[in-house]
């Protein structure tokens, strides 16, 4: 090859070196821009809510579209409320799993069973909410609420929680959906972090005498804990979000009860049952305001969870 | 196999080892003497982790791995079925290739497997982990950071904290695999030292794969060979005389 | 020897440990009545009608064919839209991206991305194209789909490339090769079946997705075009669960069977070359 034609080559290929880099680059930035284009258009659509019921739309809990006053406090509300059902379910028993999982299951059962808990995660969540209103709601009603309402339901304070009439769906099913829901994710993540722990730590703990529930305790976990935050905001994420189940069990009310056992809505319902019959600019745009929130929320709760996992990192990383 | 004349804290009687279908060691008879050093050496994948690990049954952790034959702690077969494995690990100490310091304070790391037998005081315990980072010879680099992590030290501080922490359980046997093989030459030397200080209460079984260490630290050693003892013998003798040709072309390098 | 201690631990180790077995049959219990429902109820409705006949109205005879073709056209073009995207972007990021704002910035947005709720992907399909456009549309919903897939294919052709190991590039390199050659011949390559894993996988969600197509594809009783309202096998299950009568429930059912056995398959399919590429 002379060296004019060589040099030609290479030419040639630095000019498709930097092309490539730049394709690449452009649609890394379309990333980029796909999440600004959401919130801005949110923002737009939102607009005529915004301008017209102001800061007070967020703490006000009537939502009348004869009379057009929309306050968003209900939706939220019932977001907040069935994602706590779902982790404080969720977390106990996903932690359960991930021990089970690594420290207890013969061998032979790890496999079968960690797919089993993956086929939760794959089972799409539009099934979910099938089941729970024509299959475990009726169940629930018919066997479980009547005995809740009359043992639990006259605690003082607790049994308020737990009062009304068995109708089986309401906040509390779709919390319960919700964390069956979750605990794949949970689990999957505490199952994925508990075996990245060195052997030799666990052996130490065992060379110490420790039963396999203290190893956990005091040297698998605090060795995890950042992976297992992780996860649980995962989680979190996952069931404020969550549309299909929620809309088929919640209720559908735009009420505030203090009992769990009662309707309400959550605003990933709400969208999606009103959204599409939704008539008049006022009572749409308050509809896109809720989707706003929505995404406010989640942005708020994954971003903390990274500052968290980031700090957390700093902290073994100046240890070590 | 030839009887040394002292008295024997670990009797090992006909121990085969199996991992799965592999087997990893073979007929494997001797004594460990008690308040002495006894070093195992030979090519890696001789099987002296696997024996060392037979000694507080850490490979029940683990599916398909077993045991057979008689390993005697005291008399005690500790291979038995009924024995309670978290208090046989309780008398039996170990270290590890690498420092394994625990995410918690140098303090708590020294106490935790202290507590989880003993029900002491606030006093004793502090009078506990100072007799035990003193043995450890950490004492005086860290006792006025107690409270900080254990990550905060370096890797033979760490080290040694692991020894501090395994002595403080006051164990009869100390089990040391490979203890200053992630270590500089200079924590190695304050390691070895350590042996050597605390040979006198306890008895101590090291496994190296360095020759030279076995010889400067151990009164007794053990070559094995693909899961079997080819000698054991009072170090000196291993060293200037070994009576297997095999063991004298491992020591003076001409294999493995 | 120190025996109340330790009788106490021991019992709290038998108590933590138990529960830990309760967590697990809790979870396989769900798993059994959410899949044996599915049998019990959807395997009276599979037949051959529901592959030739498009969705009935209430109490006369039909299938699911409109909506069957719907989903797979919608699912397929989202995740034809939405592989590309997310592999270069994810080239990028592994890559070109360590040093700038772009990449971490674009990590981040990512990570939200992912766990965006989405209806809120809905949402935003519909204000930028339905309202535009002036109408519901299969197309529509197939953007919709692919801002799903886009995230998982970023995140997962990142991790997949970073695993590659530096030796493979630098011996690549070293041949003289230009660097888009070591990315696309090499790199890339030797990361595909993770890659791979990753794409089938966001296939797998985006077929059993429902929220983002409810107010951009809509639902059609007939066959239809990608330029019009388009029947999908999620949005009909909705409807037809959500009503009334019982031969559209029953079709529901028929349909959550098809939709389950399809996303478990892709997620079988995707895990086995996973597998395959573990013990190869």
């Amino acid at each position: 090859m002379s060296s004019t034609s060589n040099r030609k080559f290479l030419q040639r290929q630095r000019i498709y070196d930097s092309f490539f880099q730049n394709i690449t680059k452009f649609f890394a930035f379309l990333v980029l821009a796909t999440l600004l284009g959401i919130i801005i258009s949110l923002i737009i659509g939102a607009m005529p809510s915004i301008k017209q019921f102001g800061f007070n739309f967020l703490i006000n809990d009537s939502w009348d579209p004869v009379k057009k006053d929309f306050g968003a406090w209900s939706p939220i509300l019932g977001t907040l409320i069935t994602s706590f059902i779902a982790l404080f379910i969720g977390v106990p028993v996903s932690f359960g799993i991930a021990l089970f999982l690594t420290e207890l299951s013969p061998l032979w059962m790890r496999r079968p069973l960690g797919i089993a808990v993956e086929l939760l995660a794959g089972i799409p969540s539009i099934i979910y909410g099938m089941w729970g209103l024509f299959v475990f709601a009726p169940f629930f009603s018919d066997y479980l609420q009547p005995h809740i309402i009359e043992h639990i339901g006259s605690i003082p304070l607790i049994g308020l929680l737990f009062t009304g009439a068995p109708m089986g769906i309401g906040m509390f099913t779709a919390g319960l959906i919700l964390s069956i829901m979750v605990i794949p994710y949970i689990s999957s993540v505490m199952r994925d972090v508990f075996e990245l722990v060195p052997t030799m730590y666990k052996e130490s703990a065992y060379g110490l005498g420790a039963t396999t529930w203290e190893v956990v305790r005091y040297v698998v976990l605090p060795y995890t804990k950042t992976g297992v935050v992780g996860g649980i905001m995962l989680g979190l994420g996952r069931a404020l979000g969550e549309t299909m189940a929620v809309t088929f069990v919640i209720g559908n009310a735009h009420d505030i009860k203090a009992s769990l056992f009662m309707p309400g809505t959550s605003i990933a319902s709400a969208l999606a049952n009103e959204f599409t019959e939704a008539d008049g600019v006022l009572y749409t745009s308050a509809l896109i305001e809720l989707g706003l929130i929505l995404f406010g929320i989640t942005f708020v709760v994954l971003t903390l969870s990274k500052i968290l996992l980031l700090q957390l990192r700093k902290a073994e990383g100046s240890q070590s | 196999m030839q009887q040394v004349g002292m008295q024997s804290k670990i009797s090992v009687k006909g121990l085969n080892f199996y991992y799965g279908n592999f087997h990893a060691l073979k007929n494997v008879c001797f004594n460990v003497p008690a308040g002495a050093v006894t070093a195992f050496i030979g090519p890696s994948g001789c099987g002296k982790s696997t024996l060392l690990r037979t000694f507080n049954r850490m490979y029940e952790l683990y599916p398909k791995l077993r045991a057979e034959g008689e390993i005697l702690l005291d008399g005690q077969n500790i291979l038995a079925q009924d024995v309670d494995l978290n208090l046989l690990r309780a008398r039996v100490g170990m270290v590890f290739q690498k420092p394994t310091p625990f995410p918690m304070s140098i303090y708590d790391n020294v106490t935790f497997g202290v507590k989880l037998y003993e029900k002491l005081s606030r006093s004793q315990l502090d009078e506990r982990v100072e007799w035990a980072l003193k043995k450890a010879a950490l004492w005086d680099e860290v006792k006025d950071k107690l409270k900080q992590s254990g990550y905060s030290l370096s890797g033979g501080q760490q080290q040694r904290l692991c020894i501090a922490r395994a002595i403080a359980q006051r164990p009869d046997v100390l089990l040391l695999d490979e203890p200053t093989s992630a270590l500089d030459p200079i924590s190695t030397a304050h390691i070895e030292e350590l042996i050597h200080e605390l040979k006198s209460e306890y008895t101590i079984v090291i496994v190296t794969h360095n020759m030279q260490q076995a010889a400067r630290v151990s009164d007794y050693t053990a070559y094995m060979y693909l899961g079997e003892l080819i000698e054991f013998d009072l170090t000196d003798t291993i060293f200037t005389k070994p009576s297997k040709t095999q063991t004298e072309d491992y020591i003076t390098g001409r294999f493995g | 020897m120190k025996n109340d201690l330790y009788r106490k631990r021991r019992l709290i180790n038998f108590i933590n440990l138990s529960m830990s077995l309760m967590a697990m049959l809790f979870g396989l219990f769900w798993l059994a009545w959410i899949l044996y429902t599915l049998l019990k109820y959807g395997l009276g409705g599979i037949s051959l009608g529901l592959f030739t006949q498009t969705t009935p109205p209430p109490g006369s005879e039909g299938g699911l064919a409109n909506a069957l073709y719907g989903s797979a056209v919608m699912s397929l073009l989202g995740a034809a839209i939405g592989t590309p995207v997310g592999i270069l972007a994810g080239v990028y990021l592994a890559e070109f991206g360590s040093k700038g704002w772009l990449a971490p910035a674009t990590r981040f947005v990512n990570d939200i991305l992912l766990s965006a709720p989405s209806i809120v992907i809905g949402l935003f399909v519909y204000e930028m194209i339905v309202i535009r456009m002036g109408h519901f549309s299969g197309f529509a919903g197939a953007i919709g789909l692919s801002l799903l897939v886009i995230p998982v294919v970023v995140r997962t052709t990142e991790n997949m490339l970073r695993l590659v190991p530096n030796s493979l590039r630098e011996a690549a390199f070293a041949l003289g090769a230009p660097r888009w050659k070591v990315i696309m011949f090499v790199t890339i390559r030797s990361a595909k079946a993770g890659v791979l894993t990753g794409i089938l996988l966001a296939f797998a969600r985006i077929t059993g997705e429902t929220a983002p197509l409810l107010f951009t594809a809509l639902n059609n009783q007939f066959w239809s075009n990608l330029n019009s309202p388009m029947a999908n096998l999620p949005v009909v299950i909705f409807q037809f669960a959500m009503s009334p009568y019982e031969d559209w429930h029953k079709l529901a059912w028929a349909g959550a069977l098809l939709i389950a056995v399809g996303v478990l398959g892709l997620n079988v399919v995707a895990r086995m070359i996973t597998v395959k590429r573990e013990s190869a």
